[in-house]
């Protein structure tokens, strides 16, 4: 997995609540074997008309939000589905961090996975990040996973919690397999105590 | 002993490893396995030359994109979705792991196939890459949906990287009033506690109206725990649960079966257990419901109106004007008067039998509207053969519905069944995000009966009044 340092960017501002994940990736990519190239295809229906043409005034498409590689979204962000899709899919495109009030479970847990630092900020803390967003190209704003903070264009620093083991995989890029796997005696002795306690199962 | 919640004695029960900062390795009792989630977390066990750890813990089947009519077991004609059901096959016999293919008259929608094969038994963990894992809950089993990267981890390891979630008691008082059904429990939950108000807790379901649920509607009640945000539901298991469990493939038999039960029983919340956050419903309130937006907690009585932007707060003002404009309403619309084009019943919240008996006594003798579309998608084989020897599918059939084959079909539209642009869906499922259920089509969410009297009128219905 990419570790997630420091990143500095641009923002693209979503405000809209509860934005799902039938909305950053729908179905008819879930088809794919394989994860990569999924980028295309981040918000599909708002982004692309029925013909394929862009929609103008969708944010990722204005000129000045291209290269985002931030997202500053409203409360609920990634909620529905488990598919990991959707956290492919936001990598792919260039984005490896998400702002939000609160995110959905399955989805805030998929984003480490990949690379992606998503972000829970108090409302007015979010608000002012989606203000900075909403700058456009000129407003750089600068993560750091290991000092936890945002810096903001004006030099305003937001501190953020997140938990330190998710913190450590993601600084290290580590892979959660192979560290399970080093815990195989504590799952082989699990494994037999429970084929006594409960052998039905 | 400090008292516990259900969700304390199961996760108690499978913590193989604590580190020191509470991060644990929860053992996974049961891994259900489908064709899209799937593909990428065993290409990444070829590529790492891993294994699988525990093949005889982990049940594969496909359900997502296969299509719904005759023939799909000789060709799927769509390519990505062929070449996905295929790539489940060869992983699955690649592998080692339980198997049910289309041609095998026991497959179906993966939560419906797990409980109906005895799979999922109480006090288990349960885990698939598929939100509605939640389903499984109904029997006191842990159970929720992971990613594909979990996916791949609990395959190699039979584990998950867990810290404990909040504890959340929503109890359901009384009973249920004639019409009312789990679908309207569930549903009017979502609508107090809205789509987050379930993050970060495990919620257990309890209270009269829930005790008086079959495991249908148990399993109804919990599929949606997600929709609420809550990373797992549960309903303690009772002689419901352990009468729905005696005799299915796997459950255990004989002096196991005895001291499975003896364990059982003790898996139910302590008087004095600590709850994060309690909710209680008056089940004597809940009335039929259906939802007009685009968020599962858009969610009114039947006899209630479409409501105005301006009556919701904070950034659900802009999200309720959209969904307006998306689901084409106009504030101050009576719910009942909404015309729609299209009837959906199945998926894994509403495809068992019972639900399909719940539709059909609202259809007996009675007509599907004309020019309607409708269709009833058994959630596996086994619920198809037996809603035909119950003679259920002759009366979707004479009703006007089409009588499909098992899977998701039309919840998430992976497969041949999609609504156009526009076009309106009475729908037994448990999503109506934007494009759900195919691009631009409106969805709203309901149970089998309402579902059923909307078939009949040719637009959303208090099924109450055909009940009469």
């Amino acid at each position: 997995m990419t570790p997630f340092t420091t990143l500095s960017g641009i923002a693209a501002p979503m405000p809209l609540v509860n934005i799902d994940t039938d909305m950053i990736i729908p179905k008819q990519y879930l088809k794919t074997i394989l994860r990569t190239g999924l980028g295309v295809a981040l918000f599909d229906e708002m982004r692309y008309n029925p013909d394929g043409t862009e929609k103008p005034d969708f944010v990722l498409n204005q000129p000045q939000y291209r290269q985002a590689s931030i997202l500053v979204a409203g409360e609920n962000f990634g909620c529905g589905s488990s598919r990991e899709h959707a956290p492919w899919a936001i990598a792919d495109f260039g984005i490896r961090c998400v702002i939000s009030t609160s995110f959905a479970d399955i989805f805030y847990n998929n984003c480490f996975k990949n690379g992606i630092l998503p972000i829970a900020l108090p409302e007015a803390e979010r608000d002012l990040c989606m203000k900075d967003a909403e700058k456009g190209a000129n407003a750089r704003i600068e993560v750091d996973l290991a000092a936890q903070t945002i810096t903001l264009s004006d030099g305003q620093v937001i501190t953020f919690d997140i938990d330190p083991f998710r913190k450590h995989c993601l600084l290290n890029g580590l892979d959660d397999i192979g560290l399970t796997m080093e815990k195989a005696a504590s799952i082989d002795a699990y494994e037999d105590a429970a084929a006594q306690s409960r052998p039905w199962v | 002993m400090s008292p516990k919640t259900l969700y304390d004695k199961i996760w108690d029960a499978h913590v193989a490893h604590e580190a020191d900062d509470g991060t644990c390795l929860l053992y996974i009792d049961r891994h259900l396995v489908h064709e899209v989630t799937s593909p990428q977390a065993f290409e990444g066990l070829r590529m790492t030359g891993r294994k699988v750890r525990a093949p005889e813990r982990t049940i594969a089947v496909p359900d997502h994109n296969v299509p719904t009519t005759a023939g799909r077991d000789i060709h799927i004609d769509n390519e990505e979705s062929r070449i996905q059901v295929e790539a489940l096959d060869r992983n699955a016999r690649e592998f080692g792991v339980h198997y049910y293919p289309v041609s095998d008259i026991r497959q179906g929608i993966v939560h419906i196939v797990g409980p109906e094969q005895g799979w999922t038994l109480p006090g288990m963990t349960v885990v698939c890459g598929d939100s509605h894992t939640a389903t499984h809950g109904a029997f006191g089993a842990l159970a929720h949906g992971i990613g594909t990267s979990e996916v791949e981890h609990v395959l190699a390891t039979q584990t998950l990287i867990q810290k404990k979630s909040k504890n959340m008691k929503v109890e359901i008082t009384g009973s249920l009033r004639p019409g009312v059904t789990a679908k309207d429990i569930t549903l009017s939950v979502i609508g107090a506690t809205g789509t987050a108000g379930g993050t970060g807790y495990v919620i257990e379901y309890c209270g009269q109206a829930i005790r008086e649920l079959s495991m249908e509607g148990r399993m109804t009640v919990c599929n949606m725990a997600i929709e609420g945000g809550a990373r797992a539901g549960l309903i303690a298991p009772d002689e419901v649960t352990f009468a729905y469990c005696q005799g299915r493939p796997h459950a255990p038999k004989g002096a196991a079966w005895e001291a499975a039960v003896a364990w059982w029983k003790t898996l139910y919340s302590d008087a004095d257990a600590h709850w994060d956050r309690v909710l209680t419903l008056r089940g004597e309130d809940i009335a039929p419901v259906v939802t007009w937006g685009t968020s599962p907690e858009d969610v009114l009585p039947i006899t209630g109106t479409v409501p105005a932007p301006e009556a919701f707060t904070g950034g659900k003002v802009e999200a309720a004007k959209r969904a307006l404009d998306y689901m084409g309403l106009t504030p101050g619309m009576k719910l009942s008067d909404i015309a729609i084009d299209t009837v959906f019943i199945g998926s894994c919240t509403n495809g068992r039998i019972e639900d399909l008996r719940a539709a059909a006594a609202i259809l007996k003798g009675r007509k599907v509207k004309e020019g309607m579309r409708a269709m009833v998608v058994p959630g596996s084989g086994l619920v198809r053969a037996q809603a035909e020897e119950e003679g259920l599918a002759e009366i979707f059939i004479d009703a006007g519905f089409e009588w499909r084959l098992a899977g998701c079909s039309m919840c998430l539209a992976m497969n041949p069944d999609q609504l156009q642009p526009g076009e309106r869906c009475a729908a037994t499922s448990n999503r109506n995000f934007e494009g759900r259920q195919g691009r631009g089509g409106r969805t709203h969410l309901m149970s089998p009966a309402m579902a059923a009297a909307a078939a009949v009128t040719g637009h959303l219905t208090d099924v109450r009044e055909m009940m009469q």
